[in-house]
């Protein structure tokens, strides 16, 4: 398996982290009450299709949103978390 | 050799090769594989079966035999399960068969074909069900001494694997016409080209039989083939090499036999482990012939005819007087080619009744064989002709029950292949596996000219794909005869028929199956064990399944195909962790002081990747206790010098470092002075400790943090995401400088004048506080932190200096009366003084647990905050950490020991807390230990027992504040 890395191009699996899902990037706001914090920390949607998951490319540091179909396997694309949302 | 006639394509006459089969001495030809050999020494007995250890011989010439496996002595040791059919003849070869004892023509384990009828499938879930206790102490271990299919080596697979990776645009699996000539069309386009072809000779099935293309006999074609591609830079070849799994991104799994076949390999590995990366990939893998089950069809001597041919053709086997049973055109076909060379055909025995031919040999159309004789080899079948029975002297029976298309390839991703009524096979879909197309025989085109056509149109297709033009091909002229077959999948008369000759399933244990409710095709094989044998049913399952949809009365593709999965070929696990074994298991990370400690004797203990001392041994020292008692004494008395270069250290830079710290600490950083250093505790966004460290502020927008050796990686990644996530548009930048500094922590009353040689004159530095130094020519750091609670230094130099300053500072300090100290004082030093590690902070505990509740700034957001003040993490239901003493304070506690009230016995339900590290000072003459107890802060002084039944341990301890010495802390201060 492949994932282009924004910063390096296609690079082998071997070199990323795969932490989950892209969703832990909308940090809820500091006050929010629990149940935003608990979905933020806890839950998750298991698509079973269209998913975006978020990887860290060890060798150049970089966090970066997958696109991939859990079904098919397919990797459509990403994005460096820092430039996305 | 009395079986051997003139030719064999693949032989080298010249060359005779002795080898030994199961202790006799035999002499073969170069370029004989094991299975020829022995047929060639008239040996049709290679092996008993799994369950009923019948006689077996070999069935095919290829790597899905399901018989023919025996044990190889190599290396020292031995190889079990290697396919005959597959290893190839080398001089000095010894080879065992399996499965027998005491030897393979009297085998004592063959009375189980006795009971045969109270072994059928599931047998041993309907016998050994009683009396209960009784599986696990006398019936399983019994099965298990008796099941299984050779036996593992006790030693070590110490034989050489390699690993090796491949990239190209077009990977073609199988070099027969199919595969030569996409090879040969993308090789022309200049495509990079990998051609994987299992067998030692390129070929395919063009090398077993005689037929004509281009009006040239097809081995010279093949041969002028093979010229071109060779010629051809752009093209690899790769013989030898089984594609056995395909993965995400066009990624194949392939196994060379590199060295196996050699009397010599020298450094020459066992076999290598390739992983392909093409970017399109041509599966020209051909098919398989089928069996027919029959009664008696697993005699040695019955064998497929293809494989007769092969063995014929390439390896000039007489097959001696040959009954061909066979239900299509290219059985009959065969047949009579094989004829007019020479072969001794007794009869063609075939199913379909409208089918005639005027062959040179006895032709019984409408005919079945329904019985075999022959204790160790065939010697006779009988055949029924329209209801007549009659019998027919022969020595081999050759099968041919129509051709499997090799497509478990393009199953590896979970699709499902469909069904051809027309050739009553499976064939793959298009587009099963992204990249990877089936042609030819594969995809079920069964003539030679239709494989020829469709290699050309798959490579065509591939080359549009890969933006390549493709070169103008001329198709060469070849055999494009009709594929015409009625399906045939038993043989209904008395008798058991064999479907899986591996595992001993026959049509019988399917039809069980399905009469027992096991009568969905996953459930078959399991009940059954179908098709779980080393060869996967490669030439069996399509048979089960038709003998299954017959039982259940569902048609074929209504029952369906079980899942096919990677390894299509069995793959060592030695080959599939080459390189990866002892040393090359993981990197080790080493020091630059680590070949100084290494010369001191130290004995090195792994700290993550990384090799620490863990303590330096002195003549006379009883045991390693007394060294770290000595080194422990250093810094309380005198000096000690440790290498803590392991330690994580990221520098943070930028006008925003100061904001970006106080975000991932609890603790305010933006505030620390320049020149100054603060502890602090960096938590996971769900409220739990992740690190502890310190931070110093080097210069306004410089800090440098420090993390433990343990989890330095983790926070790197975590601090790149929060920056990366949360910080967008700050201005700072994060590196780790782990390795770019070498760091040595000198503590002790005395550690001042160690300083003093170095620096010339040391800074009046405030304990936590930093400043830059200069030792002579040479820039440095000085951070007057202690993790021994003692004064003390850490020195830190670029990493090139490090090995000169440890060696430097150890000789400084051995003039003082102290020296270095390991990882064991280290670890001593810290839980005197209460200090933690990832002992303590195990990933379930909080700041509050550890007392440290304090350091969570409530003015400002930082991660895990929220998450922190959930309810269940602080309160008095915690396990919070504490000190122990043992009553007697020569009582040995260890890490893990469980403590619970005085009374209460010792089970899970009432363990009130547990060890986290433990150790002997000699500082105070007792144990000690660190607890996690539940409200421990609150039970200073209550008393409970220790328990630790893995070491047989049992005390009274009493719970304490966790700092045992200097609890004010003057002397790292003052």
């Amino acid at each position: 398996m492949y994932l282009p890395c924004p910063c390096c191009g296609w690079r082998d699996m071997r070199e990323f982290t795969c932490i989950g899902a892209a969703d832990y990037c909308d940090r809820p706001e500091a006050d929010a009450p629990p149940e935003a914090w608990d979905n933020y920390l806890h839950l998750r949607d298991n698509p079973a299709g269209p998913a975006r998951d978020l990887w860290y490319h060890a060798p150049c540091g970089t966090w970066l949103e997958v696109a991939r179909d859990t079904v098919t396997h397919a990797v459509t694309g990403s994005t460096a978390v820092e430039e996305a949302g | 050799m009395k079986r051997r006639v003139t030719g064999g394509s693949a032989l080298d006459r010249g060359r005779a090769v002795r080898f030994h089969f199961d202790g006799r001495e035999m002499t073969g030809c170069r370029g004989d594989t094991l299975a020829s050999a022995l047929l060639a020494n008239n040996v049709r007995l290679m092996g008993r079966s799994f369950k009923y250890h019948r006689p077996r011989g070999v069935l095919t010439a290829g790597s899905e035999e399901p018989n023919a496996l025996v044990e190889l002595k190599r290396d020292g040791t031995f190889h079990p399960n290697i396919r005959a059919t597959l290893q190839e003849l080398h001089s000095g070869l010894e080879a065992r068969v399996q499965n027998c004892w005491p030897s393979v023509r009297h085998d004592v384990m063959a009375v189980n074909d006795l009971f045969a009828p109270f072994l059928s499938a599931g047998f041993y879930y309907k016998t050994f069900m009683w009396p209960r206790a009784f599986w696990e102490r006398l019936y399983e271990p019994v099965i298990r001494r008796a099941a299984g299919l050779g036996r593992l080596p006790r030693a070590h697979d110490e034989s050489l694997h390699e690993r090796a990776f491949a990239f190209c645009d077009l990977l073609v699996i199988g070099s027969g016409p199919t595969g030569l000539m996409v090879a040969l069309t993308a090789g022309r386009a200049g495509a990079d080209v990998i051609l994987a072809e299992e067998d030692r000779q390129m070929g395919g099935r063009l090398l077993s039989q005689a037929g004509q293309i281009d009006g040239q006999g097809a081995e010279d074609w093949v041969q002028g083939v093979l010229a071109e591609l060779t010629a051809l830079p752009n093209v690899r070849l790769m013989p030898r090499t089984s594609i056995f799994g395909t993965y995400d991104g066009g990624v194949f799994g392939a196994l060379e036999r590199v060295g196996q076949h050699l009397a010599e390999p020298g450094l020459a590995p066992r076999e290598c482990y390739w992983r392909i990366t093409a970017r399109r990939a041509i599966l020209a893998s051909g098919a398989l012939e089928r069996p027919i089950a029959h009664p008696g069809n697993d005699r040695p001597g019955v064998m497929l005819l293809s494989a007769v041919a092969s063995y014929w053709h390439r390896w000039a086997v007489d097959p001696g007087r040959v009954v061909v049973f066979g239900n299509n055109d290219h059985a009959l076909a065969s047949a009579q080619v094989l004829a007019d060379q020479g072969m001794q055909i007794a009869a063609y025995i075939d199913p379909r009744e409208d089918v005639a031919g005027d062959t040179p040999f006895p032709f019984h159309s409408g005919g079945e064989v329904v019985a075999t004789r022959g204790r160790h080899g065939l010697r006779e079948v009988t055949i029924r002709v329209r209801g007549r029975e009659s019998r027919i002297a022969c020595d081999t029976l050759a099968l041919s029950g129509g051709w499997n298309p090799t497509l478990a390839l393009t199953c590896h991703h979970g699709a499902r292949p469909v069904w051809d009524e027309a050739i009553a096979a499976f064939v793959p879909r298009p587009g099963m596996v992204p990249g990877l197309e089936a042609a030819g025989a594969a995809r079920g085109r069964f003539s030679i000219a239709a494989c020829l056509a469709d290699g050309v149109e798959a490579a065509q297709a591939a080359l549009a794909e890969l933006g390549l033009k493709a070169p103008d091909m001329v198709l060469p002229e070849a055999e494009d005869s009709a594929y015409a077959l009625r399906p045939l999948w038993q043989v209904k008369a008395k008798g058991r028929a064999w479907l899986d000759f591996a595992n001993d399933v026959t049509t019988k244990d399917v039809t069980l199956a399905a009469q027992e409710g096991f009568a969905s095709v996953e459930h078959m094989k399991r009940y059954t064990t179908q098709g779980m044998a080393p060869d996967q049913g490669k030439s069996s399952n399509m048979g089960a399944l038709a003998v299954l949809a017959d039982a259940t009365g569902g048609s074929i593709p209504e029952t369906g195909t079980t899942t096919f999965r990677p390894p299509f070929v069995p793959v060592s696990i030695g080959a599939l962790g080459a390189g990866a074994k002892g040393a090359g298991f993981r990197p080790e990370r080493r020091t630059t002081s680590d070949a100084q400690a290494r010369a001191m004797g130290a004995p090195m203990i792994e700290a993550g990747l990384w090799y620490r001392p863990s303590y330096f041994p002195q003549a006379g020292d009883a045991d390693w206790r007394t060294a770290c008692n000595r080194e422990t004494g250093f810094v309380r008395q005198t000096v000690g010098v440790c290498d803590v270069s392991t330690l994580g250290k990221i520098a943070v830079q930028g006008p925003d470092a100061g904001r970006f710290l106080d975000f991932v600490y609890t603790g305010t950083m933006s505030r620390l002075a320049v020149g100054r250093v603060r502890y602090g505790l960096m938590l996971r966004e769900d409220g739990h400790v992740m690190d502890d460290g310190t931070c110093a502020r080097l210069n306004e927008h410089d800090y440098l943090v420090t993390t433990t050796t343990a989890a330095a990686g983790e926070v790197m990644q975590h601090l790149e995401f929060v920056q990366q996530a949360f910080c967008r548009g700050w201005q700072l930048r994060l590196a780790s400088v782990t390795e770019n500094w070498a760091q040595m922590a000198v503590a002790g009353p005395l550690a001042g004048e160690v300083l003093g040689h170095v620096l010339g004159e040391v800074p009046d530095l405030p304990f936590m506080g930093y400043c830059p130094v200069q030792i002579g020519a040479v820039a440095g750091r000085l951070f007057r932190i202690s993790f021994s609670g003692e004064k003390g230094y850490e020195l830190a130099v670029p990493a090139r200096f490090g090995a000169d300053l440890f060696r430097h500072l150890v000789a400084l300090a051995e003039g003082l009366g102290g020296g270095a100290y390991g990882m064991e004082a280290l670890n001593v030093l810290r839980i005197e003084k209460g200090f933690i590690t990832h002992a303590e902070i195990d990933g379930r505990v909080t700041a509050f647990d550890l007392g440290m509740q304090g350091m969570m700034s409530s003015k400002k957001d930082f991660i895990g905050r929220a998450a922190s003040q959930r309810p269940g993490l602080t309160g008095p239901e915690r396990m919070q950490l504490v000190g122990l003493r043992p009553s007697d304070p020569q009582a040995g506690i260890a890490a893990g020991a469980s403590l619970f009230q005085p009374d209460a016995p010792a089970t899970a339900a009432h363990v009130e807390g547990h060890v986290t590290s433990a150790c002997y000072s000699p500082t105070l003459g007792t144990w000690l230990g660190l607890a996690l107890v539940v409200n421990g802060r609150a039970r200073h002084g209550a008393r409970l027992r220790l328990e630790d039944g893995l070491r047989g341990q049992r005390c009274e301890v009493s719970l304490c504040d966790p700092v045992f010495f200097d609890p004010e802390g003057g002397r790292m201060r003052d």
